[in-house]
């Protein structure tokens, strides 16, 4: 038998960004059977190579995928919210190639078998990858460990309850001590239960207007402190997800210092918005950890700026009508964001905060690195998981346009800049106006 | 004054969600009102016709009798039809939502809702999706607006004005909507506000609503003209908020001993219903030299037709022009 041909696509004429080595320079990429075969400044200057297809950026920015390690996918159990299929789409319209996705569906991912069931679902819609979390504990109820070992040689990204803090300080213990055992990461919902119980929005002046309960501050930093005790006791790894509060970033910032193994990644609307969105009673803007004051928001770009926060990942939470259509106390805490992961975070380069590259690598290659996803560059041999983005182009978000089965998004009618114009997975075009044929 | 002398007033709100938005002068305007309903109900013959064919429904999913009987009576002695729903018992059991409820209700051609609901932002939520006015009877902890309106009236009839007094509001000031309320009013009136309470039963940021904040009875009614008190729901005393009732008596139930700090004619108010030797001592509470408790009750009444009246003049085409 001879070997298949190889599928090739030349993507020519680009701006290359590729955050991890530094590259930001005009060029191409060649990609073969879904890898990438060749990338350079000035590839293809002499044109594009025989029997390849030829994409021209047009010279807009061909960049790594984005890669997004906060993701609810709500299938198997909420598919009524969003199934891996719509995920899929949203991701592919929001320039994202590969998800980590929660374990908090249901039943949740906390045994090989669920993980395998969404595994063998993303395969058949072919859309972008997506990786688990595996559940920390069991049912995520807090107490006993999950079979972290096995769950890891099936791919478990890393372990967490998910939305649901570990608030038992042995269970982490023992969880941060045994993961050393494969060198596995966990995963933390920073918030101190007890004092969040009940609690809507941020604590503070808005909520006492409202009369709704608050969120404080402290619940945040106060986990966090706790955790790096039990992090620096056991020597284990930890990543604190979407942090809201300068008390905790400031505490990362600190342990980093120390030399501990911790990460931690933000939201966009940790940086986009403060608590003034839930204006009267937006149920749209009701997220946990909720939309802080305007010190914190500053705090979240400050640690995005000096690097203490190491990623940006949408916490895409789908919720349908019936679960946000409610007396605020009633309604469902989360905001979708697949699909705009992107422009949010390029408002930090758009803002003179960050560089375009700088921007991109807080979607890309820092993520993938932190979670040892095989992401988030442009290199050799790497998969081609591509996005071409108009960085300068101005739109609208438009709840109508989600991909998603849920819209609820604080961010419609918000102007933003910077478009995706296509999204690449393994060399196919999963997202752009000239979606081209599988085979030459 | 008489109600009919009125008539050509306008509530520039289509809602009355909370006292939050109001000006002083559309204050003034209801209370202005009320005094005349307040004559109107010593009558004899109590009844108008003012809303004659016109359909009030009280929906209430939170259980209260004393509101919900003035806003019936305010209904009926304007003439209106008035229907009376408790939710908690029925839709909301079989799993219909908030709106669905307001959606069937509106169906029906309802004229006004009133609407008492335990989730702060119920009643504005509910308002959105309805053709008629709709009256806010209590949100969770948010607003309680015809209690503050009726709390104003009571103190203007005695006082002769709102516009300088000192008044201290006194207990469960974190879950109380009709401390917001009242907050809001006394300081758009004019009135110097003070929250007594131990920090726990005070909401954390308290002092960016423009009050002066203590934590000790005596201080806090050092020359007081009003002392408002508040209820403190039972379940609130057994450790969570307060350790017992015994201390929380002690420390914050108004006796003859604190109220000496007050002035000599300062009034005692309540919003009912009361708990007596939890946070009023029995006695004191029923003293009609000090207590204007029984007053408030009657004030409820007046206050609820001037809010009737208003809200259904523009929706029904009453406002002449």
């Amino acid at each position: 038998m001879s070997p298949a041909p190889k599928y090739r696509t030349a993507y020519v004429n680009a701006r290359l960004i590729d955050p991890a080595s530094g590259l930001d320079a005009a060029g191409g990429v060649l990609v073969e059977d879904g890898r990438i075969a060749d990338i350079g400044a000035g590839l293809f200057g002499d044109g594009a190579p025989e029997g390849a297809e030829t994409v021209d950026c047009g010279g807009l920015c061909l960049a790594p995928g984005l890669v997004d390690i906060r993701v609810q996918l709500r299938e198997p159990g909420h598919e009524h919210m969003e199934n891996i299929e719509s995920a899929g789409r949203a991701a592919a319209a929001g320039g994202v190639t590969t998800m980590v996705c929660l374990p908090n569906t249901e039943p949740p991912i906390d045994n090989v078998a669920v993980m395998e069931f969404v595994a063998r679902r993303a395969r058949e819609t072919r859309l972008a990858k997506i990786h688990c979390y595996a559940a920390l504990t069991r049912g995520m109820a807090g107490s006993e460990l999950t079979e972290m070992g096995l769950m890891g040689e099936a791919g478990a990204v890393a372990f967490t309850d998910g939305e649901r803090a570990v608030a038992n300080a042995k269970t982490l213990q023992r969880a941060l001590s045994y993961a050393r055992t494969f060198g596995h990461m966990i995963v933390q919902h920073p918030e101190e239960p007890e004092l969040a119980e009940g609690g809507q929005m941020n604590a503070g002046e808005i909520a006492a207007r409202l009369g709704l309960a608050g969120l404080p501050a402290v619940a945040e930093v106060i986990m966090i402190e706790r955790d790096l005790r039990l992090v620096e006791a056991t020597g284990g790894r930890y990543h604190a997800a979407h942090l809201s509060t300068a008390a905790a970033i400031e505490a990362i910032r600190a342990a980093k210092r120390r030399g501990l193994d911790v990460t931690c990644d933000t939201a966009p609307h940790y940086f986009a918005l403060n608590e003034t969105a839930v204006g009267d009673y937006r149920t749209f803007a009701k997220v946990r950890p909720p939309l802080r004051g305007e010190d914190d928001r500053q705090a979240v770009v400050e640690g995005v700026k000096d690097g203490t926060i190491d990623a940006i990942a949408s916490d895409h939470a789908p919720y349908d009508q019936d679960s946000k259509r409610l007396p605020f106390a009633q309604a469902a805490f989360g905001i979708i964001g697949l699909e705009t992961l992107l422009p949010l975070t390029l408002e930090l380069h758009h803002n003179k905060h960050l560089t375009l590259p700088a921007a991109l690598a807080l979607v890309t290659c820092r993520p993938a690195e932190r979670m040892g996803l095989e992401a988030g560059r442009l290199a050799k041999g790497a998969p081609a998981d591509l996005v071409l983005i108009d960085p300068e182009r101005p739109w609208q978000i438009d709840e109508d346009a989600f991909r998603s089965k849920s819209k609820n998004s604080p961010f419609d009618g918000r102007p933003v800049q910077g478009a995706v114009v296509r999204t690449v997975v393994d060399g196919r075009t999963i997202f752009g106006a000239e979606t081209k044929r599988e085979a030459a | 004054m008489s109600a009919d002398a009125d008539s050509s007033l306008r509530f520039p709100h289509r809602h009355l969600l909370g006292i939050e938005g109001l000006s002083a002068a559309t204050i003034g305007m209801v209370l202005d009102l009320a005094d005349s309903y307040v004559e109107q109900s010593r009558k004899p013959d109590k009844t108008l016709s003012l809303l004659r064919g016109r359909t009030v429904m009280n929906l209430f999913f939170e259980s209260s009798t004393r509101t919900r009987t003035s806003f019936e009576l305010a209904g009926k002695r304007l003439g209106a039809d008035v229907i009376n729903m408790s939710v908690s018992t029925s839709a909301i059991k079989k799993g219909e939502t908030l709106i669905d409820t307001a959606m069937t209700l509106n169906a029906m051609h309802t004229d006004v809702l009133v609407v008492r609901h335990s989730d702060s932002g119920a009643v504005k939520l509910l308002s959105e999706k309805v053709n008629c006015a709709v009256m806010n009877a209590g949100d969770g902890s948010h607003e309680h607006p015809t209690q503050a309106l009726l709390d104003a009236l009571t103190i203007r009839r005695r006082k002769g004005r709102l516009q300088g007094l000192t008044v201290a509001i006194c207990g469960d000031v974190l879950h109380s909507r009709v401390a917001r309320s009242n907050i809001i009013l006394l300081q758009t009136m004019g009135a110097r506000v003070r929250v007594v309470a131990p920090p726990t039963l005070l909401p954390g940021a308290i002092e960016r609503f423009g009050v002066e904040v203590y934590h000790d009875m005596r201080r806090g009614l050092a020359d007081c003209d009003i002392v408002m008190m508040l209820r403190l729901q039972l379940e609130r005393m057994q450790g969570r908020f307060v350790p017992s009732v015994r201390e929380y008596f002690h420390f914050f139930g108004l006796d003859r001993e604190k109220l000496a700090a007050a002035r000599p004619d300062a009034l005692v108010m309540h919003p009912g219903p009361m708990n007596r030797g939890v946070e009023i001592d029995s006695e004191l509470a029923d003293d009609i030299d000090r207590s204007v408790i029984r007053e408030q009750v009657e004030m409820g009444v007046a206050v609820r037709m001037a809010c009737l009246d208003l809200l259904t003049r523009e929706l029904l085409g009453n406002v002449p022009s």
